[in-house]
């Protein structure tokens, strides 16, 4: 099913910020129905530079800033929604979920199913998720598990500016609720340095990429490892690192959660025999396990041995050696890999 | 009335925690230059400090006890400064070192100081509750003690906020709701998002008193909350105050304000609470010597903390998994599978 991104040739490079800001100004030219509500997405452009440049273009009306009243105007987006627009609301941190989570999981995710298919909610949530940065314990989750957990809601999570754009149009032109959960520390931000890899070409025209496709980021014949976001460019440092040693590792980006794509891991761990899932979100009851368990169910024969990579279940802390200790880091993930070849 | 002993004191609060966001700023920036890394320096993270406020937090907590709960937000400063929080302690948090309040696990927005009652949450709002809950607290034991939610503008159309005034209001609890009116919700001028331009507006619907102070002046402001801290202390009920404050910095250190206009942040420099208050102790025949005095205390205090905070350690890695639970699961050796459980025998 999966294959690499044959990546059109393209001379532009753009950071993900900007691949973003390309798609909704792309959409809201094309359909009138699209419009963009959050906290300091006119004037600021969005605190993570989502929205940068687009209230010159669309005015207030269509980029909208809105009152700290999560579950207002999350709620709205989804009345709006079931009227025929096409709203994209974003939630600034992604760990203030907290406030508006009624109108996420018990509307936005359930009217379709509750009303028999009568209601479709065609709206993109986005947030803003991650840390690295010092935080602390309520601006730093990823929460990818949540809601990937809770069904009825799309769930993509990009880690390069090609994927960004192609799956942030496929987000705006889905039927269904999506929950677009982009990394502050890939998203090219001045003042949150990113690292080499999520700023990549992309082509200036519109482009999809289909949901429930992962992306094998770097082939590799002796171990298979399962991750996302920012947790895919740290892989793929664990990789290089551990190719001097003669280890040849399989990179694969899951890119949705929601679809999951378990036919592109089964495959690889057909190859490799070995599988390490690295996840920035909580260790238990969530993303590790559950590639695991898919893993396991289709593929129980082929799988030699296994390790996750993920928080330890604590608050993240604020003080850096501490956050440093609990989330992974390239040395972890290569310490893994290693465990799983350690028969060899 | 406020004594002039009184006055003298708040305006060392106020000096000490406007000093105490310069320096805070200083110190921030240390590695941030000339490339601005959040996550660089000695303090990394946010940073939202609080200068421009001092007169909310010292003309309100002035009429507080240790044993009065103070819930403060995201730009907890001034507020943790008025209500006695340990200086050093706080300031070794903000640092992440193991001597600080949580030992380096919250860091700015989130100090916990249960010796004289002050918590602070990153949340919008999410003070709110909690404060409602320590007046809750106070009216079942019987006890005289108040609670006091500080809150921003931008805050004041979240459901939080607006569900603790109906419940303080119909419990009828000793909880005064203070609102730190600084004009911005990030960049956001609350003319833009919100419906009431006072925000004591907002208690008619819940059947409370609601107190606007447009001055930004500590005395206005002392005055205000002597009304609602006393109701609440007598058994009144509730109460919301808002008051005008400024913000003199950026929301977080970092936030180059494109957004707002010259003349705004120009304005909010200008309208300075603690020249105010030195306006009115010399005017009681204070004079520099004794102003010079206070404020040398003042700053001494502050350097002395921050010089402190600075020579402790670091926690170590492992701290991280400590204090998750106050009762933590532990493995029993005695351990034995439990089948068909009733508690004991039938």
């Amino acid at each position: 099913m999966a294959q690499q991104e044959e990546h059109r040739q393209t001379d532009r490079s753009l950071t993900m910020s900007r691949a973003m800001v390309e798609a909704i100004a792309h959409e809201m030219r094309e359909d009138d129905a699209v419009f963009y509500m959050g906290e300091d997405v006119a004037d600021y452009g969005g605190i993570f530079d989502s929205t940068e440049g687009l209230l010159d273009e669309f005015g207030r009306d269509r980029i909208m800033d809105v009152p700290i009243s999560e579950t207002a105007y999350i709620g709205a987006a989804v009345g709006a929604a079931q009227k025929g627009m096409r709203p994209i609301a974003e939630l600034m941190f992604v760990d203030f979920f907290g406030v508006g989570m009624d109108q996420i999981y018990n509307q936005m995710a359930k009217n379709t199913y509750m009303s028999g298919g009568t209601l479709s909610v065609p709206m993109v949530l986005t947030a803003a998720v991650g840390g690295t940065y010092n935080d602390a314990a309520q601006h730093s989750q990823t929460l990818y598990g949540t809601f990937a957990h809770l069904p009825g809601m799309k769930v993509v999570v990009p880690s390069t500016a090609y994927d960004a754009k192609g799956l942030l149009h496929t987000a705006i032109r889905d039927d269904d609720p999506v929950v677009y959960l982009f990394h502050k520390r890939l998203m090219g931000i001045g003042w949150l340095p990113a690292p080499d890899g999520p700023k990549t070409g992309v082509p200036e025209e519109a482009y999809t990429i289909p949901f429930g496709r992962a992306d094998i980021k770097r082939e590799g014949a002796d171990a298979t490892v399962v991750t996302l976001g920012l947790h895919v460019h740290r892989a793929l440092a664990a990789a290089d690192s551990l190719a001097d040693d003669g280890i040849d590792t399989e990179v694969i980006d899951l890119r949705t959660l929601v679809p999951l794509d378990i036919e592109t891991i089964r495959e690889s761990v057909a190859k490799t025999g070995r599988l390490v899932v690295v996840d920035e979100d909580y260790r238990s009851y969530g993303l590790t396990g559950e590639i695991i368990a898919g893993v396991a169910e289709a593929e129980l024969a082929a799988l030699d041995a296994v390790e996750r990579v993920a928080l330890p279940d604590v608050p993240i802390p604020y003080a850096r050696p501490m956050e440093d200790e609990v989330i992974p880091d390239t040395d972890d993930i290569k310490a893994a890999i290693r465990r799983v070849r350690s028969d060899e | 009335m406020l004594g002039v002993t009184e006055l003298q004191d708040m305006y060392e609060t106020m000096v000490m925690a406007r000093h105490y966001e310069e320096r805070l700023q200083e110190e921030y920036l240390e590695g941030k230059q000339p490339a601005f890394d959040i996550s660089a320096g000695p303090i990394p993270g946010e940073l939202h400090l609080a200068a421009g406020h001092e007169a909310s937090g010292v003309g309100v907590c002035h009429h507080l006890r240790a044993e009065d709960t103070v819930t403060a937000p995201h730009r907890p400063h001034h507020i943790a400064i008025a209500k006695g929080v340990d200086l050093k302690a706080m300031t070794a948090e903000i640092f992440g070192r193991e001597t600080g309040l949580s030992g380096g696990k919250g860091g700015h927005m989130h100090l916990f100081d249960p010796d004289v009652n002050f918590a602070c949450s990153g949340i919008i709002a999410e003070g709110c509750p909690p404060a409602v809950g320590a007046g809750l607290a106070a009216k079942k034991r019987n006890t005289d003690s108040v609670a006091v939610a500080f809150l921003g503008e931008g805050a004041i159309d979240q459901g939080a906020f607006l569900e603790s005034l109906n419940l303080a209001s119909v419990q009828n609890l000793p909880v005064v709701f203070v609102i730190e009116d600084n004009d911005w919700a990030i960049s956001m001028p609350k003319e833009r998002v919100t419906d009431v331009t006072n925000g004591a507006q907002r208690a008619a619907g819940f059947d409370l008193p609601g107190t606007r102070v447009d001055a930004d002046d500590v005395i206005a402001i002392s005055d205000a909350a002597t009304d609602a801290i006393g109701r609440a202390r007598d058994g009144n009920g509730p109460s919301l105050l808002e008051v005008q404050v400024h913000r003199r910095m950026g929301h977080f250190m970092g936030d180059a304000e494109g957004y707002r206009p010259d003349a705004d942040r120009d304005a909010a420099t200008r309208r300075d609470s603690i020249e105010r208050l030195e306006t009115k102790l010399r005017a009681n025949d204070i004079d520099d010597e004794t102003l010079d005095e206070l404020r040398s205390r003042a700053r001494e205090r502050v350097d002395d903390a921050i010089e402190w905070a600075k020579e402790q350690p670091e926690p170590e890695p492992s701290a991280a998994y400590e204090d998750v639970f106050s009762s933590p699961p532990s493995e029993d050796p005695e351990r034995a599978p439990s089948v068909a459980d009733t508690g004991g025998e039938d």
